[in-house]
């Protein structure tokens, strides 16, 4: 049982807030991705969660233990480091053994779980090796299986898959999935790849200048993002944002177009819409189309949208040139609304 | 002789094959040149050593040593020798054992924690060889009788682990700095507190840069003749006790002395020779 809780956890270094105030309780055996821009403090909460720093205040609880005052080894936890960092002195077996070495198990019980581990990760030929000696494929899956030895209830991973070359990238990416789907741990994964993050998590947490801005699982956050920030970050290409103001009874003018949404007292609102949630129909929003990029499946159509940037992207058999004038149609039930002032969402 | 081959070469009208192989033996000529830069005068120590007093001062010179051991017997008689000897090994060995005791924690510190003034105290540690020893050895001299450390090991050692200690700072800086903060941190992850992650992890990996910065100070220390003359009085080391004879010995005998001083600190670094190339390689792993 290692149900993670995070209650009111800050972090500043010196002058600089690393981390505000963040509450998050992460439930047993769930897969929890910590997704964000590089220095929104994803690193930093792992860090703290692994005790590899203090957090300047709040709590930590896994399970049913408060661990913030405890030194990492007396977490019951595993870490995967982004750049791997296997011993490069020992062997591959002597790494993986490494931990169990240190809680002291005896000969028999090392060898086999060593063994069980290699097998998993499908490095048994390599144990007598030393880490020079491999490929950086191979040092992660070492790194992976050291910590999976150690039959963590917890196993947080900073960035486990960014030092590989794409293709390597994407068969980790499907293996680890499976690995720990069947490890019945707690995982806690760090990484700045939204792809990597919809494949692999249970639940996503957005981060974005030190505060969880949404936390849920993929879908939601793709289909309903809780900010602006969530939509314009999620999603290749992002969201598209127009300026809408106030029509009367729940309409808003968009680009010259009256469209329903929330009723709301204020006077501008944004509307967002997804590139692929609009149709080449009669009737939608005028666009002239500045680059369009043919991407084999579908093209990505660039325009202009009253004075503002919009993508879109539409059928590759459509004949649509640069220059052209199109009308691009928003699917109503996927049109969202969001607050300019705190730039949250406004249902 | 050896720099008008290329000369040669040079000179004539030549392919770009002869360009590169002219190259080549620019390069073999100048390794040659600074090896016999380095080589020679050790060779005419030892040639002289090995000669009768009379063939020491003759001329010409043969090439081949006459291996009289005369002078080296003589010299091994010499009352005292053994006496320094054994005092310059072990100033040299506490100095050894001194700086890097001291020397190993502060590059580790100086690697691994942030702290107030850690630039400034880098420099400071590199300002302590501005001073010229002369400079501080007759104050040093005067401290030392009043606490009555002049005249011993510890005390000579002391002032060599001063001289040593830069050296070991900033080298053990650099070989911890080459140890990833990970490799460390993940060490904590699986079990180990911070000593056990420091001597199972980062020590093994340290250890043959560490050795070599050893042997430096150890080298630094045998070397060393001003501090050692100036500090002391019966307890001589090597070093200051030949200075002192050797002024007034015939000319085969300084050779003679010369030639023991040299010999165990070229024997110990070609010992060590490949720890002081891992001393400079080991931060690139």
């Amino acid at each position: 049982m290692a149900e993670i809780q995070i209650k009111n956890v800050a972090k500043t270094f010196g002058s600089y807030q690393a981390l505000h105030s963040i509450d998050m309780t992460i439930s047993d055996r769930e897969f929890m991705v910590l997704l964000g821009a590089s220095g929104c403090g994803k690193t930093t909460l792992l860090r703290i969660i692994a005790g590899l720093e203090t957090p300047s205040v709040g709590e930590v609880w896994i399970g049913d233990k408060r661990v913030d005052h405890l030194p990492p080894r007396q977490r019951g936890i595993a870490m995967v480091f982004q750049n791997y960092a296997v011993f490069p002195h020992l062997t591959v077996f002597e790494n993986i053994a490494f931990g169990l070495r240190m809680n002291k198990l005896d000969d028999a019980t090392i060898k086999e779980r060593v063994n069980r581990t290699a097998n998993l990760m499908h490095i048994e030929q390599l144990l007598q090796r030393y880490s020079g000696q491999l490929s950086g494929g191979q040092r992660q899956r070492v790194a992976v299986a050291r910590a999976l030895a150690m039959e963590p209830d917890v196993i947080l991973m900073d960035e486990p898959l960014s030092n590989l070359d794409a293709l390597l990238r994407l068969e980790m990416r499907a293996e680890l999935k499976g690995v720990l789907a069947d490890s019945n741990t707690t995982t806690i994964y760090v990484t700045h790849d939204q792809v990597e993050a919809m494949s692999l998590a249970d639940r996503i947490a957005v981060m974005h200048e030190g505060r969880i801005v949404q936390a849920n699982n993929p879908v939601e956050i793709y289909r309903n993002p809780a900010a602006h920030f969530v939509g314009s970050f999620i999603g290749n290409p992002p969201m598209n944002f127009l300026n809408a103001t106030k029509g009367g009874k729940g309409k808003w003018n968009v680009a010259g177009k009256s469209f329903s949404g929330p009723q709301s007292g204020q006077e501008n609102l944004e509307f967002a819409i997804r590139p692929e949630d609009v149709t080449l129909n009669g009737g939608g929003l005028d666009a002239k189309v500045r680059i369009v990029e043919p991407l084999g499946a579908h093209n990505l159509v660039t325009c202009d949208v009253d004075g503002s940037l919009f993508r879109a992207v539409i059928d590759s058999d459509s004949k649509v040139k640069a220059g052209e004038h199109i009308s691009l149609a928003p699917m109503q039930d996927r049109i969202r609304w969001f607050d300019p002032q705190t730039t949250l969402a406004v249902a | 002789m050896t720099t008008s081959s290329p000369t040669v070469a040079a000179s004539q009208p030549q392919k770009v094959v002869d360009a590169r192989k002219a190259g080549s033996m620019v390069f073999a000529a100048s390794v040659f040149l600074l090896c016999a830069w380095v080589l020679v005068p050790i060779y005419f120590l030892l040639v002289n050593t090995l000669s009768s007093p009379e063939e020491v001062a003759a001329f010409p010179k043969t090439f081949i040593p006459p291996f009289n051991f005369g002078s080296l017997e003589f010299f091994a008689g010499f009352s005292g020798i053994g006496n320094a000897l054994k005092n310059s090994a072990l100033v040299a060995i506490v100095t050894m054992i001194m700086s890097i005791g001291v020397g190993a924690p502060a590059g580790y510190a100086l690697s691994r924690f942030e702290f107030r003034g850690k630039a400034a105290f880098r420099i400071l540690i590199l300002m302590t060889r501005a001073f010229p020893l002369p400079l501080l050895a007759l104050p040093l001299a005067v401290m030392f009788i009043r606490t009555g450390l002049d005249d011993t090991i510890i005390g000579l050692a002391i002032v060599h682990t001063t001289l040593a200690l830069p050296f070991a700072v900033l080298i053990t800086f650099s070989l911890f700095s080459g140890i990833p903060v990970e490799l460390e941190e993940a060490a904590w992850t699986l079990g180990c507190n911070r000593v056990q992650a420091f001597r199972k992890v980062v020590l093994p990996l340290v250890l043959p840069g560490i050795t070599a910065s050893a042997i430096f100070a150890f080298v630094i220390s045998w070397n060393e003749v001003f501090a050692a003359s100036v500090l002391t009085i019966e307890n001589r080391t090597l070093t200051a006790f030949l200075l002192q004879s050797l002024d007034v010995s015939p000319l085969h005998l300084k050779f003679a002395g010369g030639f023991v001083l040299v010999v165990p600190a070229l024997i110990f670094i070609f010992a060590v020779r490949k720890y002081l190339f891992a001393m400079w390689g080991i931060a690139n792993r």
